[in-house]
């Protein structure tokens, strides 16, 4: 099963080496992780998705919380919170494959950011399975390098960290 | 507000250290603590420094202290290889759940990232063995962020934080405001509806079993454990960190359960119904192969951490928080039971064991046993000797065979199982409780640091030092007899090192024993003396530890007698 959980962490030193030095330790293997300042810059939130079961989830909540610069942990998903996640994928340029990359970027609502005769860059925002698929799409056209930011997520409605 | 003196970075550490009300560190000095030492200098009418001859020996003596006195245990390095030769006693500080706070020296904030002489990253090495950990880079946060890992190594379970400070922070200066004591973080109360459970479950069981572990050991809980035991009719058993907790000498309780626990509780154990974790984790060497243990019984489990509660074993009621008022609660709330059949279980079960160790005895005759040396040790420490080993057979025959009488006196690396523990530990242990202090080692273990000899005899340290002498590492031996067909791959130590002498030549008296008879007069000239004294005691190198649950077997799989596996 496929977990997201957030993580809100003091903004100090050494804190992104503890959070992830503990998935390395207890031996969790962490699919995304990405962390930026909040809107208090004394603390960041940190966003990890992994796959596991309940037990591995429940044990890596509390363990997290055993680190002394973590303040809050939750658990989110079940469609209750959104997930958004950014990709910057550099595809090559050709006549023959040009209109089909524009034609899949408007599909996909994606963005040309950069384009010369030889590659196009192109930006892709979504949930992780339209990131996957617009990635599939392009395979065929020759894809150079990819970047993905990993996932982030907040709750829906009011409820808050 | 408090106005206060100005003063520099390193003197602010000694008065920090003072004011959280540290009377005792052990250390050892180098280029990048200079200035700390130069303050311990100062003020060494206010705190005593104990230097040892290795930093791994001065961080296990931190640890011994600690864990008869229950203080946080304080240890003092450089940086670089003083810093990285705390590590191990760090991380068996941290495996055990000991207070520590371990002060490095680094080198100045300018020289930091280039590889300087002496430098190393050592808030990234102790990252995993620490609670916490931290790199002061301003001389105004020093003096709170003292204070703060000393709360943090006392607070729900316990364990060490690391204080990484460098030279230019050290010598910087700034004002120093005395402080208080910090106090442990609260803890949550353990919610009524909660304890309700838990006590329904102990009120509808018939075979109660108490499994005690370092976490009660540390929460002064024995008269509460005993009365509940009393109240439903159950019998106590322990992890190898729960030993201390309970005087060995009451009825109900079965000693250690687990790989070389006693027969009686392993197999009380098995057979409750219902088992009450208290402060343990449910290890592989308490459990034995978790899918078949216990399969039996509806589990409780009472911890001061969450992510104990379930971690190695599904448990029926977890309890997290405050343990000491929880417990004494569920004393309260309990029904007084009665249950006949269980007293007759556990009894045979008792019977069963004595039968087991008589008839071991009775066969190695007039030889020198395990058994028999701590007969002769039981025989002649008082309530308050403080018993220190190091690991390997030599420990489990001590987890066996010693009569604890009090709580917070026992010194021994648990978790991490740390070879050459021993000898700094039970120095620190000694300076602690100010009671005589009983080291029992092997040839294996006290090999690896027996520089802490010399440390023995500048401080005139009352340690006892009992060296089951065996000319082989036997706990990997007795595998290798078991599991690796007799093949003794690099477990002979063929040394020759002569122990007595060797004492000699640190300052320490010593003598070698060849008899039961001479072990004991040995014993009590030793009980005697002022400073260290070693007895250096023979014994068979194919001697077992028995009772054995193999590894990652279970309770049905207990090997009980050597002939049994030889057939």
């Amino acid at each position: 099963m496929r977990f997201v959980i957030a993580v809100y962490v003091e903004n100090t030193y050494g804190v992104l080496a503890r959070v992830s030095g503990l998935f390395m330790r207890r031996g969790y293997n962490i699919d995304s992780l990405t962390v930026g300042e909040t809107d208090d810059p004394n603390f960041s939130r940190i966003t990890i998705t992994l796959d596991g079961d309940d037990h591995l989830c429940e044990q890596i909540i509390n363990q997290l919380y055993k680190l002394h610069n973590v303040k809050k942990v939750k658990l989110l998903g079940n469609g209750a919170s959104v997930e958004r996640e950014l990709m910057l994928i550099k595809v090559k340029n050709t006549p023959e494959t040009r209109s089909e990359i524009m034609t899949a970027s408007e599909i996909f609502r994606a963005k040309v950011i950069d384009y010369n005769v030889e590659s196009m860059c192109i930006e892709v925002t979504g949930e992780p399975t339209k990131i996957n698929a617009f990635i599939e799409a392009m395979k065929p056209l020759g894809i150079v390098e990819i970047c993905r930011t990993g996932v982030v997520s907040l709750e829906r409605g009011a409820n808050i960290l | 507000m408090k106005s206060g003196e100005i003063m520099t970075g390193s003197r602010i550490v000694i008065e920090t250290l003072i004011e959280q009300g540290v009377t005792d560190v052990f250390g050892y000095p180098g280029g990048q603590i200079i200035n700390v030492y130069d303050e311990l200098y100062k003020a060494s009418d206010r705190i005593n420094h104990i230097l040892t001859a290795h930093e791994q020996g001065a961080s296990h003596a931190a640890d011994g202290y600690s864990r008869v006195t229950g203080k946080v245990g304080v240890v003092i390095a450089t940086s670089g290889p003083g810093a990285t030769n705390l590590v191990t006693g760090i991380a068996t500080a941290m495996l055990d759940s000991i207070p520590m706070v371990a002060i490095t020296g680094n080198v100045a904030t300018s020289l930091i990232g280039r590889d300087s002489f002496q430098e190393i990253n050592i808030t990234g090495v102790t990252m995993p063995i620490t609670k916490h950990n931290y790199f002061v880079t301003d001389v105004t946060e020093l003096a709170d962020t003292i204070r703060e890992a000393f709360k943090i190594a006392k607070s729900g379970r316990p364990g060490p934080v690391l204080i990484d400070i460098p030279k230019d922070v050290q010598m910087a200066e700034c004002e120093f405001v005395p402080g208080d004591i910090v106090e442990p973080f609260p803890t949550d109360e353990v919610a009524d509806c909660d304890i309700d459970r838990a006590v329904e479950l102990i009120n509808s069981a018939s075979r109660p079993y108490i499994y005690i572990g370092g976490g009660a050991a540390g929460a002064g809980l024995t008269k509460d454990i005993m009365a509940l035991a009393e109240k439903i009719d159950g019998y106590i058993g322990c992890s190898f960190m729960g030993l201390s907790a309970m005087p060995n000498s009451y009825a109900r309780f079965l000693g250690m359960q687990g790989m070389h626990g006693q027969y009686a509780s392993s197999m009380a154990n098995k057979d409750a119904d219902l088992i009450i974790g208290l402060g343990v984790r449910f290890s592989d060497r308490a459990t034995g192969n978790t899918a078949k243990y216990a399969k039996r019984a509806k589990i409780i489990q009472i911890d001061a951490d969450l992510a104990e509660i379930g971690k190695n074993v599904a448990v029926d009621v977890g309890l997290v928080g405050d343990i000491t008022s929880c417990f004494k609660k569920i004393v309260e709330k309990c029904k007084v039971q009665s249950h006949p059949q269980w007293q007759k279980t556990v009894e045979d079960f008792k019977a069963e064991g004595k039968r087991i160790i008589e008839a071991a005895e009775r066969e190695a005759g007039d030889k020198i046993t395990p058994r028999k040396i701590f007969d002769v040790i039981n025989s002649l420490k008082d309530k308050d000797t403080v018993i220190a080993t190091d690991v390997g057979q030599h420990q489990m025959w001590t987890a066996q065979c010693v009569n604890f009488e009090r709580s917070r006196r026992f010194a021994s690396s648990g978790g991490l199982g740390t070879m050459g523990y021993g000898l700094g530990a039970a120095i620190g242990a000694q300076i602690g409780s100010g009671d005589k202090t009983v080291l029992i080692t092997g040839d294996g273990s006290f090999g690896m640091n027996l520089n802490e000899l010399a440390t023995a005899v500048t401080y005139n340290t009352p340690v006892v030092i009992v060296l089951m002498n065996n000319g082989v590492l036997g706990m990997v031996r007795q595998w290798q007899t078991l599991f690796f067909g007799q093949r003794y791959s690099n477990t002979v130590l063929d040394r020759k090192t002569d122990f007595v002498k060797l004492s000699e030549a640190f300052g320490a008296s010593a003598e070698r024993v060849s008899t039961i008879d001479d072990f004991r007069h040995a014993f009590e000239r030793g009980m005697k003396a002022d400073g260290p004294y070693l007895i250096d005691v023979p014994i068979d190198m194919d001697e077992f530890v028995l009772p054995m649950l193999p590894p990652g077997g279970s309770i049905e799989d207990i090997i009980t007698t050597k002939k049994q596996e030889e057939k």
